[in-house]
């Protein structure tokens, strides 16, 4: 990684590289810079949300080599080398949706759509290790995740119906 | 929200980092070390830290084993509680560290939160400063001047301070495995699984071979300001596991720990929690103690348990 003075401000600035959705990506940025603005502002990735940036609601979840994040709370430079999905890496190259997106069309899991990223991204993830969930566990896999308009009803069975997509894709 | 500006650094050779943090401290420079970064980097957003300098460990090379002995669990800077909570080598030997980990945070905060961290955070509401206190242990602190191991008691100095010095790095953390006979159990309630807790209780009891209790002991999560463990024992010692009088071991604990009224919770509503909630931990933990007959013998015998 290296480093250079803001000229501008005399802020130290690095160069990160973040393999996004596949694709290497080399951001110049402040060490301050999250990697929800990296994703956002720097990449114009704007389908990662940012609500609370503290980490209470989940809205910014991303995988992080393969495991869900927070990316409020990590710093992007702290992402350098590694590997990182947002919500713009789930579907298929030819359109098809992810198995958790359908069902969140399915089930009307969404309303206003803004905490929808980090709920798919979480479930996706939570999916791949439970394939056979329960409505409990449906709930508890979704309980970092806060929305404040569709309810958690609506969720909770999109939760279900990817669970049954994914059997039936063998996704 | 946004941190304020510093200084960021990713050394890659422990000895670099240990130069680096003593250098910074020689300077007077304020500096944080950023592992998992759960608790950091909310601080950092919300400005309630300013650090001029920030010390990201996570491309040092040896910090993420898990080594499991008699003695009890060693875990490493960069253990995530994700790979504390799944390892199954850590979980037979001590399995409050998993009992406890469930109920810290949320899964994605879990993939890159890490143990030690959360010690050095010494955060009274959180769960691993509460297994620590209880089981006993310390961590590891590396600086240019050497290595020292602080004691449990030792470490956490009070809300949000721990007795590393500004140029050490907590390495490791060795959490103690309780005497043979002895089982764990961990309650908290909360508004939401995997919110903070309102309280939570981190509690061993020890059996003898007659299935008498011999050593009652609990800590505390959100309960106030101290973290510490409580021995109990003075309830419920020399009873028969069956008939031991838990509640009075609930009452006993209400009378010594001083709980504080926030948003969540008041004070009042609190204390009946610990007295409850010590109640359960107690006779969920003595339940398992009775089920642990086989430690007994496995304390014996090396060839069994978990070496």
């Amino acid at each position: 990684m290296t480093t250079a003075d803001d000229p501008a401000s005399g802020e130290q600035t690095l160069v990160v590289r973040l393999r996004v959705n596949g694709m290497w990506h080399e951001v110049r940025v402040p060490g301050r810079r999250l990697l929800s603005d990296a994703l956002r502002h720097d990449l114009r990735l704007t389908g990662t949300h940012v609500g609370c940036e503290h980490g209470v609601c989940g809205a910014c979840t991303v995988l992080l080599d393969g495991e869900p994040v927070r990316s409020c709370l990590l710093l992007a430079a702290s992402a350098d080398g590694h590997e990182l999905t947002t919500v713009e890496g789930l579907a298929e190259p030819d359109g098809t949706l992810h198995p958790v997106q359908q069902a969140f069309v399915d089930c009307h899991g969404l309303q206003c759509g803004f905490c929808t990223p980090g709920f798919v991204m979480t479930i996706a993830a939570y999916l791949r290790e439970n394939p056979d969930p329960d409505e409990d566990d449906a709930l508890a896999a979704c309980a970092g995740n806060l929305c404040r308009c569709t309810g958690y009803q609506n969720i909770k069975a999109a939760v279900l119906r990817a669970a049954e997509l994914s059997r039936g894709t063998g996704r | 929200m946004k941190p304020a500006p510093f200084t960021y650094h990713r050394p890659v050779e422990l000895d670099a980092a240990l130069d680096l943090l003593g250098r910074l401290r020689d300077a007077g420079q304020h500096a944080k070390v950023l592992a998992g970064g759960q608790s950091l980097l909310p601080m950092l957003s919300m400005r309630l830290a300013e650090p001029a300098h920030v010390v990201d460990i996570n491309a040092l090379a040896g910090l993420d084993g898990v080594d499991v002995d008699a003695a009890g669990v060693r875990v490493g800077a960069l253990v995530r509680h994700r790979g504390l909570e799944r390892h199954a080598g850590a979980g037979a030997v001590l399995p409050l560290l998993r009992q406890a980990l469930r109920q810290v945070a949320h899964p994605t905060i879990r993939n890159r939160g890490t143990s030690v961290g959360s010690l050095c955070h010494a955060d009274p509401a959180a769960e691993l400063p509460a297994v620590l206190a209880l089981l006993g242990g310390a961590v590891v602190a590396r600086s240019r001047r050497g290595e020292r191991r602080i004691q449990a008691p030792d470490f956490f100095l009070g809300p949000l301070e721990s007795a590393l010095e500004p140029d050490e790095l907590a390495v490791a953390t060795q959490f103690h495995r309780p005497p043979p006979g002895t089982g764990t159990a961990f309650v908290e309630v909360a508004r939401r699984h995997g919110d903070y807790a309102v309280c939570g209780v981190a509690a061993a009891v020890t059996v003898d071979e007659a299935g008498r209790v011999r050593a009652a002991r609990a800590a505390y999560v959100s309960a106030g300001e101290g973290i510490g463990a409580l021995d109990l024992g003075a309830a419920v010692a020399g009873a028969g596991v069956d008939v031991a009088a838990w509640a009075d071991a609930g009452e006993l604990a209400r009378g010594l720990v001083a709980t504080e009224s926030d948003i969540h919770a008041s004070a009042q509503y609190r204390s009946q929690l610990v007295a409850v909630l010590t109640a359960r931990a107690l006779q969920d933990a003595a339940a398992q103690a009775g089920l642990d007959s086989t430690s007994h013998a496995s304390a014996l015998d090396p060839a069994q348990g978990a070496r």
